[in-house]
């Protein structure tokens, strides 16, 4: 079965038999290919009905819900994962949806696209307008992502936060790892992803 | 069941077609949670589609408070109206019965058919009246055991209602976690809220204060406490309906282009209430009404578990569906939310939708896309399971 690079890399980092949340969980891919191959149990929050159709169509459980209603209703420590992919740069306070993915589970992952690559700053410089790019393919105006960030933004945060930082991954829109991205990430990666826990 | 001898109408084709109500008498006494027992009881049913070889793909629809056993198809070629549910139950529809063996029994307490208040008392050979016991939703799961044996169900591949349908479900999953592996709990809430049962108890005032009632013996004076009735399934309807529901079918509408000065009908949802209230009249009977009620007030299966819902899930084994509507206001979308969290507290298989619709309570029983798909998608994957 293929998965997303990035869900690739997600799941290598989770260890087989252990419950994962799913923010954001879409379709349910990353959940469908834990469920049959590292027999992992869990659950994914969706907002949107199309997803939640397909992740009942491949057996994954899905809570349909607001990230942006709070997570309040979920237990400290209720889960081994919580895992959010290219969904905290669309969410209203993903600083508050980092803490509490960390009082929810043992360790946290997220995926988000890198607003200091290259590209982006090039069309910035030179055209003077917000870049869309390949992995930014919205105009400012009608993108989810509201809370864009960089590579250095987010560890800075992490840093604030006391989320101490395990593994690291960045690599281009079509998921793949490249030399240039491991030397100098925040200018050449343009997924970043990480795998955190609390300090 | 077929309509080929049915020359002159011809029925739609994603309808179960013609059907007839089954009854069945069980001759056992049932304890009730009252404390009271029925000596014997009789449960009407309909059955849609057939029972597969290993008896896995039976489906149980528990209705809710003025619903039957007729969920769907229809009982002659002149009816005007399939059954209640005839939206989800059907060949291709999302409870298929091409590959499901549904069941709808007609729960105890009810008027039409079931053992209940217009039924004869076998201890006293008078119709029971007033003295029907007060039924419990956990009852109308006991009865519905007893009926699953009689048919050789072992286990329901689902069990599935809206409203007080779905505190049946939620029930089902309770008392009998071994008997059925899906819970499908649609519009539904784990217990009602003061201003629900505030509701209740005006429908119920509305119908003991009717002159005609008698005490509930108004059998005997052959009358029907028609007014109070009527009232209480005025505003009942109220409350199903949404208030952008209402206004999208009437507005202001005025029924005669002007104003009348008067306490007649002006507008046109005064006239559509007054006809569903009269129309309910005829096909429904009062005292039924007041246990059904009743029912609903008294559910709460928190209560015997510290009034902790996630401790009264802990024994269930089913895999749950929760669907809730946004316009809902008499069991909220927040009112399923509870059901959830409980559910995720004790780590339950659990898929939860909350589905965009503007026809209040009631939207569980339209055909709204969102909501198809969702209870197809999900029912395919229990036939996939149980190999229907």
């Amino acid at each position: 079965m293929n998965l997303r690079t990035d869900l690739q890399i997600i799941s290598d980092w989770i260890k087989p038999s252990t419950s994962v949340l799913d923010l954001g969980c879409g379709k349910g891919e990353l959940l469908y290919y834990l469920q049959q191959q590292h027999q992992v149990t869990g659950y994914g929050l969706e907002i949107a009905e199309e997803n939640i159709t397909s992740c009942i169509q491949s057996g994954v459980n899905v809570i349909q819900l607001d990230l942006d209603g709070g997570l309040a209703d979920f237990k400290d420590n209720s889960f081994d994962y919580v895992v959010m992919a290219h969904t905290l740069q669309a969410v209203r306070h993903p600083e508050q949806l980092l803490q509490e993915m960390l009082r929810i589970g043992k360790e946290g992952i997220v995926t988000f696209p890198n607003f200091g690559h290259w590209r982006g700053r090039l069309h910035l410089f030179l055209h003077g307008s917000m870049p869309v790019t390949r992995a930014l393919p919205n105009s400012w105006y009608n993108t989810p992502n509201i809370h864009l960030c960089t590579i250095r933004d987010f560890e800075k945060l992490c840093h604030e936060q006391g989320i101490h930082i395990l593994q690291r991954s960045v690599v281009n829109h079509a998921h793949r790892h490249s030399l240039g991205a491991r030397i100098l990430p925040n200018l050449l990666g343009e997924i970043a992803i990480y795998h955190f826990c609390k300090k | 069941m077929t309509n080929s001898d049915t020359p002159n109408k011809v029925l739609p084709n994603d309808s179960v077609g013609l059907v007839q109500a089954k009854s069945t008498q069980f001759d056992r006494e049932l304890a009730l949670d009252c404390g009271r027992n029925l000596p014997s009881f009789h449960l009407t049913y309909e059955t849609y589609g057939k029972l597969n070889h290993d008896h896995s793909n039976a489906i149980l629809i528990c209705h809710a408070l003025s619903g039957d056993h007729h969920a769907a198809g229809y009982h002659s070629i002149e009816d005007r109206k399939p059954g209640w549910w005839e939206s989800a139950i059907g060949p291709g529809k999302p409870i298929d019965s091409n590959k499901f063996y549904i069941v709808c029994p007609n729960n105890l307490g009810s008027c039409k058919g079931s053992s209940g208040p217009n039924t004869i008392n076998p201890e006293s050979g008078k119709i029971y009246g007033p003295d029907f016991p007060i039924i419990t939703v956990s009852d109308w799961v006991r009865s519905q055991a007893h009926l699953a044996n009689y048919l050789g169900i072992d286990q329901w591949a689902a069990v599935i209602g809206g409203s007080l349908g779905g505190m049946q479900v939620l029930q089902w999953a309770i008392d009998q976690p071994d008997r059925l592996r899906h819970a499908i709990i649609i519009a539904a809430a784990p217990k009602l809220s003061t201003q629900n049962i505030a509701f209740n108890e005006v429908a119920r005032q509305a119908i003991m204060s009717d002159p005609e009632f008698h005490n509930g013996r108004y059998y005997d004076h052959n009358v029907v406490p028609r007014r109070g009735l009527m009232l209480a399934r005025m505003l009942g309807h109220i409350t199903y309906l949404s208030d952008d529901a209402m206004r999208a079918k009437f507005g202001r509408e005025l029924r005669e282009g002007k104003l009348n000065f008067g306490f007649d009908v002006d507008f046109q949802i005064e006239s559509y209430l007054r006809y569903q209230g009269k129309s309910f009249v005829d096909r429904f009977d009062a005292n039924t009404y007041l246990l059904m009620t009743k029912a609903l007030d008294y559910y709460d299966p928190a209560s015997e578990h510290n009034n902790d819902l996630a401790q009264a899930m802990r024994s269930a084994k089913a895999k749950f569906l929760v669907i809730s509507f946004t316009s809902d206001w008499r069991f909220s979308p927040a009112r399923s939310e509870e059901i959830v969290h409980a559910l995720l507290d004790e780590k339950k298989d659990v898929t939860y939708a909350e589905v965009e619709a503007n026809h209040g309570h009631d939207a569980f029983l339209m055909p709204i896309p969102t909501y198809t798909e969702i209870l197809t998608a999900y029912m395919q994957r229990v036939a996939n399971e149980v190999k229907a």
